[in-house]
This record gives C-alpha cells, structure tokens and sequence, in this order.
C-alpha cells in the first residue's frame, strides 16, 4: 500500500482485496459486544471537512474510535484562501498537533493531493471525497458490498458486470467506482445523458451507453448515483420528470434486472429522482448495507495506512505494543 | 557618448561580424572594425538579435506591486533580451485613461531596464459595457496604439466591432482575450481526456476558436486589424491561418509555455501549471509551432504573469492563473523551435522582435519618441536596440535568481538552453555577462 488514499488508482488488484479481506475481519469485530480494538491506540486520526458530510464524517469516526484511535473533528467549512485560513496554514496546525492521518474532504478537486504532496504534513491523507474528483473509501465500501452479492471474501470482480447510472460528470464515486472495479477485472457500464458524461469519457476503462432499459438485464449490479435538481437549471436536463423517466430506476426497470442483481445506491437519495421508493425500499436494495459497510472498510483502509504489518484482528494488543516500541 | 565594440557576433545566426555601437545607434557593421576607445564585448560566434519585443507583458503596477513592478519587471525584461514590452492594462486601476497609461510609460521611461509601452483597456474597467477614452489614451504622451481587456474577453460582438472600428483613427489594433464567457465558466484546465479524469471544470478549445473565428470575421467587415491574444489551439492555428489566406488583416501570438507543456502536468494539481488560456494538449503544442513555424501565428508573447507565493501556494481551485516568463522566453523558444530545426536565429528575430514591433507599431517610431523604435534591422545607422545570446549554454531553471519579484515558473529544476549575455537599450547595456547592470 502507498502511503496515502488519493485515488483507487493509488491501488493495485493485491492491494484493493487485501483492503477488502481486512475489511471482512473488522466487519467481525462489529458483531461482537464491546466492537473495540486496541489497534490504533495512541495514534491520532483528524477528520478534516471543508464541506458538509455528516456520513462521511460520522463513518471514519466510527472507524477510528473502534480502532481505538484519538479523533479529531475539524471543520473547516467554506474556509479558502479568500475567506479565512489556508489550506496550508490548516495542515500546518494539524502537523503541530501531531495528526498520524488526515481524512479530508474537501470541495474542490485535487486538495487532498496538494495535502498529501506539498511537504505541508507528514502523516498519511484518506481521500474523503474532493470535488468532483474521487471518493475512493466509497468505491472500496461498494466493492465491498458487490463482492459479498456476486463473489466471495479473497476475491475480485472478475467478469461482474456493474451499471452505473447518473450524473457521470459530477461524480466522484463514479470516477472512483471506474478505477477500482476495473482494477477487480469487472466490467462497468456508465449509463447517463450525454450533458452528464465528461469529454473524454470515451477513454476510461468502461462502456458507455445513453439507454438505460438496454443495459438492465446485463447487469449484476446497478448503481444509481444521486442527481441534484439544481443541474436542470444549467440545462443539463430538461426537467426532474424528464430525467426521473429516462434515467430512474422504478419498480418496472428493476423487474428487467437479473434475479440475483443488486441495486445500489452511494446515498443520500433523491427518492422519486434517480430511484422510486418502491425500489429503494426493497430488500435488493443495498444502500443502507452500504452505510454499514463502510465503517468496516474505513477501519481497513486507516489500519492498513497507520498499523502497518501487525494482524489487525487475530493478534491481541501486546503484538501491536511490541511493534510501536520498535519503531 | 559611450561607444561599444561587439566584436565576432553571429547577426541572426549568419557570418561573425562586427557591430560598433556609438551612443544609440549602430555606427557600423562589419569585420575588423578597429575597437577605438570603444568598450569592446567579445561576442565570440555568440548570436547578435535585434532587442526583443514582447506584446503582452503583466507588470502588475499599479496596485500589485506584491508580485511585479515596473521596476522588477522591466529588470526581468532585460535579462530576458527585451528592450520593449507592453505592459497590459489589468492593472487596480484598470489603465483604461490617458492618466495610468502615462504613469506606466513614465515609469519605464524613468527606470531606463526596457521601454514600457503601455496596453490601454478596450472598456472602462475591463467590463465589456462601454469603450474605454482610446482616443486619449492614443494621443497621451504614451501613445498607445495596443487595446486589450486582456484577462476578460471583449465577448459582446458590438462592444468588439465598435472597438475595432473606433482605433483605425490611430492605427490602433485591438488585441483579443478569446474566452467565450458562458462556455468558461468555473473552467479549472482544458477541457479533455485529464480534465475528466481529474474532476476540473473544462475550459473547452471551443471557447477559443468561436470568439476568434467571430472576430476575424468582424474585422474583415470593418476592415479593421485584430491581433490574437496567446492562441493555444490548433482550431484556432486552422481559424487563423483561412483569415489569413483571405487576405485580413489578422495578426496571432502564442506563449512559450503553449509551445512547451501540456495539460498532462495538471495530472500534479500543482497550480504552478495553471494558466489562462489553459496548456492545452500534445496536438495543440505542435500544431502550434508548426503555425509558428510557418509564420501563421507572428510572433511569440511570454504573457509573463507574476503572482506572490501565496496565490500558487494552495489547492488548484484557489490559485491564480499565469505564469512568470520574460525570463525564460527566449530559451523556451530555442528549445521548442531551433533545436527542433522549425525556426532558425533569422526566424526568431522574426517572431520575436521584428513582427511584434510591426503589430505594435514601433518599429517605424523616432528613436527618441513615445514608442521609442523597435525590431529594426541590425545595420549601420539603426538604434542600438540589441541582444546577445549564448546558444550553446545549458542550464537549469532556478527561480531564486530570478529578477522578477515573482516566482511561478513552471520549468524549475528543468534545463532549457540558451542564455541572454548582454542586452543593449539604445546603446546602454542593460545586461552584460548575463548579469543586470
């Protein structure tokens, strides 16, 4: 594992399945009465949020303080060079306090590269969500998710055909989804109207396609990503009924799905935008799943980055205590 | 009056000669010219330029003196073999009266590192609304003959045709920032393969090409010149060059950065990469210096842009666009067009001084006068406006030593070659051994 999550191009097909298979043994720890491990005693993880994201933030919360990690809520909301502090100066503070890992979200893409490579911190940055860039933590906890439908702990996606469908262009789970699930040798289709795909889309690793209905009944997976009704107003669709009919998943749709398929969903959900309630009330539905998921990655990805070698779960405390005096 | 002696120079690459420089003007040229009681530089097969002139220069002064001054940025225009650069008019305030253009052009008169000829805004505040007083500022002791809103984009076509028609009075020329606004909103980096991968807002080619296919058309309607802020697309390359074989009156510049990088550094969200017009792709990057090449883009403008460390030194979104240049320019030519074989020293003197004199209008001014006189050929009775520069040398780029009071430069730590030895304004070195004087 490299030293920071940027991108789920930061990992290799090793690295991706050992997050995962880490992630299956802190799923474990979530089923016992006391869900707490000594791992990351000691050590100090700052949730650093430009941008509002009370599930994002309460999941990596949830993840250090099992790990046993002191946490630090910063929120730095609409700070930026013109309205307040730095984002260097903010980095600075936090290398002062002692921060071991950083997990930024940040609303603009590329600030947690500039976190991460600038020389202004030394400990690790978890990429939370930038802009319009990546949220890799998402697409592990998906993977995560499809791999316990569709193929089994130790293994990759290989040959899992995985639709994502909606605001391509806006979407960092979506670009991150793309990297990782082809890094597992799945096979992703982006499903959106073409105002919401990227120029250049046409050179990432997936398939493209404007027709939601032909896609369906490939699919193993089906993803679909929040669209905020504000798009329509820069004519990126015409209206939300418009959108809802071409793009959203409703009960008919689903019924043209794979028997065994998933439907997903990143949240938070525009419930009657890009999914019915009916669809997102049903038990093939996997959104809060998801949710759930995604403490149990967290705690992978900051226990791989800070913890190092030592077994996260099998080993008792002493193994871990030994390994920090040697360090 | 002093009297230098450059002895053995390579004019615009040809044969070793002699230049005798007596007081302002080129006394003779030719061999064995006996020293005198002149200075003598030996020049050594180094190559002799006429002085550099740049079209599009960011001084900063008025009001940004934290990354550039007339002072500092003239200084860097010497080092960089410029004896004239305009100065471009975003300035706080905007220089869009026959009052801050004056002041600009005093400044660089005063100082004496490199004539400053000041650009003066199309509109009253650079807000595309209404026509700046061109007149005046035509007619001011600074004479200005160059109309930009450089930084915005005259995007309103009767603002534009207006502008255009309105400065034939002067034999002014209007000088286009091609950025259709609308399609350019909150644009981060060239809208492609890596803006879609990096998640930044698209600054599409189309942005460009449409304003300047819009504007050569309107000037061949009024049959007025319009001169092309820093094209960066190979449309635009294709847009220009049919203006051109029709027959207007078009004139292009391009940047040394556009010639050189690529929107594929952006992929290091490092801001020292962000500019405006945006690096565009490898195909722009040589449909460029072919065009440059092939004399349809006339010359080469550094659009040297200085910004305090603070504005490079913060997450991409927040960073200012530009880059330092007027330092660099030269080499960055030699590297991208003479080392390729595109350009020989002649076409650099071409594309460098020569034309940029032509669209400017100095090359056909009094030496003593408002825009001094520029891009003349380097022959007996011609002013001393003159560059030397050691084509063998090789260095790498240290910003630190830069005489610009800015430091965002995209080519630190990379080695570019070529090196400005001494620069002559009207006689007075400027620089000498490749060190201020």
């Amino acid at each position: 594992m490299k030293r920071h999550l940027i991108s789920a191009a930061d990992l290799t097909r090793d690295d991706a399945i050992l997050v995962l298979d880490t992630a299956e043994e802190m799923a474990r720890v979530a089923d016992r009465p006391i869900k707490k491990l000594p791992t990351l005693r000691g050590r100090t993880v700052v949730n650093l949020f430009f941008e509002d994201s009370t599930r994002t933030r309460i999941s990596f919360e949830a993840a250090a303080k099992r790990l046993s990690a002191d946490v630090i809520n910063f929120s730095a909301k609409g700070s930026s060079v013109s309205k307040g502090e730095s984002l260097k100066d903010t980095a600075l503070t936090l290398e002062a306090m002692g921060a071991d890992a950083v997990v930024i979200r940040h609303h603009t893409s590329g600030a947690p590269h500039r976190l991460a490579n600038s020389g202004w911190i030394n400990g690790s940055v978890v990429n939370a969500g930038d802009g319009t860039h990546e949220h890799p933590t998402q697409a592990l906890l998906d993977a995560f998710t499809m791999r316990r439908h569709l193929s089994g702990t130790g293994r990759d996606l290989a040959g899992r055909r995985i639709t994502v469908v909606g605001d391509i262009l806006h979407s960092r789970v979506a670009r991150s989804n793309v990297l990782l699930l082809n890094t597992l040798g799945a096979e992703v289709t982006l499903v959106a109207p073409p105002t919401l795909l990227p120029i250049g889309v046409e050179n990432w690793p997936c398939e493209i396609s404007y027709d939601l209905n032909a896609v369906l009944a490939k699919s193993d997976a089906v993803m679909m990503l929040r669209v905020q009704r504000e798009r329509m107003n820069a004519a990126f669709f015409p209206t939300e009924r418009e959108y809802a009919r071409r793009y959203g998943l409703d009960g008919t749709r689903m019924a043209c799905l794979p028997e065994h398929a998933i439907v997903m969903h990143p949240g938070p959900m525009n419930r009657g935008m890009e999914i019915t309630a009916e669809v997102a009330d049903s038990p093939r539905c996997t959104a809060v799943e998801q949710v759930k998921n995604g403490v149990s990655i967290r705690m992978a990805v900051l226990y791989l980055l800070l913890g190092g070698a030592a077994p996260a779960v099998t080993g008792p405390a002493v193994t871990h205590a030994r390994t920090e005096e040697n360090q | 009056m002093s009297k230098t002696l450059i002895r053995g120079a390579r004019i615009l690459g040809g044969e070793p000669q002699d230049v005798l420089i007596d007081g302002g003007t080129i006394a003779a040229v030719g061999t064995g010219l006996e020293a005198g009681d002149a200075t003598v530089v030996e020049a050594d097969g180094k190559i002799l330029l006429p002085g550099l002139v740049d079209l599009h220069t960011h001084l900063r002064e008025p009001g940004r003196e934290d990354s550039e001054t007339v002072l500092t940025g003239t200084r860097a225009a010497a080092v960089g073999g410029y004896t004239a650069v305009h100065a471009m008019a975003n300035t706080f305030p905007v220089a869009d009266t026959a009052g801050v253009v004056e002041q600009v052009w005093r400044l660089g008169k005063e100082h004496g590192y490199c004539d400053v000829q000041p650009v003066g805004a199309v509109t009253v505040g650079l807000e595309g609304k209404q026509l700046a007083e061109l007149g005046a500022m035509a007619d001011s002791a600074a004479g200005v003959r160059v109309f930009s809103d450089d930084g915005k984009c005259v995007d309103d076509a009767v603002i534009m045709r207006r502008a255009l028609e309105y400065v034939k009075a002067f034999d002014g020329v209007v000088a286009q920032h091609a950025q259709e606004p609308r399609l350019t909103e909150g644009a981060q980096m060239n809208e492609g393969t890596v803006s879609g991968e990096l998640g930044l807002t698209g600054w599409p080619a189309v942005a460009e090409e449409s304003i300047i296919a819009r504007d050569v058309l309107l000037a061949a309607h009024v049959g007025s010149r319009v001169h092309i802020c820093h094209l960066s697309t190979a449309g635009s390359v294709e847009i220009v060059r049919w203006a051109k074989s029709k027959g207007w009156d078009v004139t292009a510049e391009v940047t040394p950065h556009h010639l050189l990088l690529t929107d594929e550094l952006v992929r290091s969200y490092n801001p020292v990469y962000k500019v405006n017009p945006p690096l565009r792709t490898e195909a722009d990057v040589m449909a460029l210096r072919e065009a440059l090449a092939d004399g349809t883009i006339d010359c080469v403008a550094t659009d040297h842009a200085p910004h305090p460390h603070e504005d490079k030194d913060c997450e991409w979104a927040a960073a200012a666009m530009g880059m330092v240049g007027l330092e660099t320019a030269l080499a960055v030519v030699q590297h991208t067009m003479v080392e390729t074989g595109l350009l020989d020293w002649a076409g650099v003197a071409d594309r460098m001084s020569f034309r940029p004199a032509v669209i400017g209008r100095l090359a056909g001014g009094a030496p003593g006068g408002a825009r001094g006189s520029h891009g003349r050929p380097v022959s007996a009775g011609e002013p001393a406006n003159l560059t030397l520069v050691d084509p063998a040398y090789r260095g790498v780029v240290n910003p630190a030593g830069f005489a610009s009071r800015s430091r965002n430069t995209p080519y630190e730590g990379i080695e570019l070659p070529g090196q400005v030895i001494a620069t002559f304004l009207r006689g007075k070195a400027t620089v000498m051994d490749g060190k201020l004087t």
